[in-house]
């Protein structure tokens, strides 16, 4: 699997990076070796195995739905890069 | 009494022979002197530290001191800590003061152990080498020309240099072990969910996991008690009672069963590190263990495997460092898109990037199958593997790296490289198994780590089995020449 740089623009978009042209070139290539590497699984038959997501097959543990944690927005917003009246500003998205 | 250890440390403590005030100053003072060499820490909080070994002290005087009260720490700055700087060794936190405590934080806080500061690390974990760092590559105490490993790197380099008396490390894929097995440490990593990941800044969810980096089996033994244990807070952490991880420390290692897997024995392992194992086997032999061969057939597929459920997690998790709410934004966005993109842009390192991306495409429409799925149906024939060697042996041993601590910038321009210098440690992460490195000699006069595998939740087993091979070597016992 070779990615050409249309395949590094659209995954680094779709990732919300942005990256410089000038780095296209050498991220097209690790990126193309990673995936070689990654190529060796398909040398094993893998059907009828079920797909591990987690090393504990304990099922999630469910907890009544009740309030337990305290509102601390003040304080969680000391460290945001820019509020108003306890929201988080962003640029404008709606004209 | 840099040398000495933990409990060592503890019952001069008890004995009045220091106070911790005096400890933790002495630490600080040699902190101030020797970091410039290694860059260990990223940030160190003398103020903080000396407040909370005066605070031990008061409780060591009034009697209800724990054996950790009063024993200076250092914790990789992974782990979230209340006002203090957690960077996780990225531009992106730079500015990140946590508004709360890690879990891990929380317990040794409660314990009345000392936090000297907090270690220098590969950048929100990513690496094998420390050196993805934002705040500069760390120096292994052992060779300066060398790397401490990573990603717990500077935690490995500051217990190795003596600069802390124990450290707290997280491994995904090796993290911990690696390091430990670079500086001539013992490094435990838990089975998953032993340890409540809450606070613990994400990487890969399912196979993050903290644990001890320190100079000996008893020490790691009497970190695990505080750090192990149920969390409601974290949802993956096991509803487990922890034992007294010192308590199996002596057992009698007659009977013992070791498993050798026979892939890693084929394929050209460096003859010095298979040297240093043969030996350490021989001392296992003489204390009256049984070496077995298993088979791990898949092990060659950790590594790829690995490459996709790592990095795909990760770019699900790193999604949240948006530019928006906390860390690095950039200056004057265009538009929304501009703001995430330019954020992300200009705060992640290459490494990160690169593995953010990997994750990306490998989650993306029309590939999710061919990637994801078959890795995750991968991990399940990695962990099938442990399961039938654990059937016949009680534990697993080989290597821990396939080679010794290697040359600063050696393999930083070679990702794959890089990620092949793990290829020991990671099936136990997609296993979700616990694994510890141990000292098992010098080559060329750089540490060999042995590592423990073993089956779920057998901490205690590992540690007597670590411990008693300490009874029995001195290697554990080695310092860097240079550190005198």
């Amino acid at each position: 699997m070779s990615l050409e740089k249309s395949d590094v623009e659209k995954i680094a978009h779709l990732a919300r990076l942005s990256i410089s042209d000038d780095d296209i070139p050498s991220y097209a290539d690790n990126l193309s070796n990673i995936l070689q590497l990654v190529e060796q699984m398909s040398s094993v038959d893998t059907n009828g195995i079920t797909p591990m997501a987690h090393p504990l097959s304990e099922s999630q543990r469910l907890r009544e739905d009740n309030v337990t944690e305290l509102n601390q927005r003040d304080h969680f917003q000391q460290i945001a890069p820019a509020t108003k009246n306890g929201l988080y500003l962003v640029p404008k998205v709606i004209e | 009494m840099f040398e000495k250890t933990i409990s060592e440390l503890a019952s001069d403590l008890q004995n009045k022979v220091i106070s911790s005030v005096e400890l933790t100053q002495a630490y600080l003072d040699r902190i101030q002197q020797l970091d410039g060499i290694y860059n260990s820490y990223i940030t160190v909080t003398p103020e903080l530290a000396l407040q909370q070994a005066k605070l031990a002290d008061g409780r060591i005087a009034a009697g209800n001191a724990e054996i950790l009260t009063g024993i200076p720490l250092a914790q990789k700055d992974i782990f979230c800590t209340n006002g203090v700087k957690t960077s996780c060794g990225s531009k992106m936190l730079n500015n990140f003061i946590a508004p709360y405590d890690a879990t891990v934080i929380h317990k040794f806080h409660q314990a009345g152990a000392v936090m000297l500061g907090k270690t220098n690390m590969d950048e929100f974990a990513m690496g094998s080498s420390n050196e993805t760092s934002f705040y500069g590559a760390v120096k292994n105490p052992w060779n300066a020309e060398t790397v401490p490993g990573g990603s717990s790197g500077g935690s490995a380099a500051a217990v190795a240099a003596r600069l802390a008396p124990a450290a707290t490390g997280t491994d995904t894929g090796g993290s911990i072990r690696q390091p430990a097995a670079f500086c001539n440490l013992t490094g435990l990593k838990p089975t998953y969910g032993r340890v409540s990941r809450y606070g613990m800044i994400a990487f890969a969810s399912s196979l993050d996991q903290a644990g001890p980096m320190t100079r000996t089996a008893k020490d790691a033994a009497i970190l695990l008690n505080t750090m192990a244990g149920f969390d409601e807070k974290d949802s993956t952490c096991a509803n487990k009672a922890v034992p007294d991880y010192t308590a199996e420390l002596n057992k009698n290692l007659a009977g013992l069963k070791i498993g050798l897997p026979k892939e890693y024995f084929e394929k050209g392992m460096d003859a010095e590190i298979a040297k240093s194992i043969e030996e350490a086997l021989d001392v296992y032999k003489k204390a009256g263990a049984e070496i077995i061969e298993v088979s791990l057939p898949n092990s060659s597929l950790s590594v790829p495997a690995y490459y996709v459920v790592a990095p795909a997690e990760c770019s699900s998790n790193l999604s949240r460092f948006d530019g928006v709410r906390f860390g690095y934004r950039c200056e004057n966005p265009v538009d929304l898109e501009d703001l995430y993109k330019r954020s992300r842009g200009e705060a992640f390192g290459e490494e990160v990037k690169r593995r953010i991306m990997i994750g990306t495409y490998a989650l993306s429409s029309g590939f999710y199958d061919a990637y994801y799925i078959k890795a995750q149906k991968i991990r399940q024939l990695i962990s099938q593997d442990f399961k039938e060697a654990f059937e016949k042996v009680d534990v697993i041993m080989g290597p821990t790296t396939p080679s010794t601590a290697f040359k600063i910038g050696e393999k930083s321009n070679d990702p794959i490289t890089m990620y092949l210098s793990d290829i020991y440690t990671i099936a136990v992460n997609l296993a979700g198994l616990p694994g510890m490195s141990i000292p098992a000699g010098l080559a060329n006069n750089m540490p060999v780590g042995l590592q423990i595998i073993g089956n779920y939740f057998d901490e205690s087993r590992l540690l007597n089995i670590a411990h008693q091979f300490q009874t029995l070597t001195d290697w554990h016992t080695k310092s860097p020449e240079r550190l005198g």
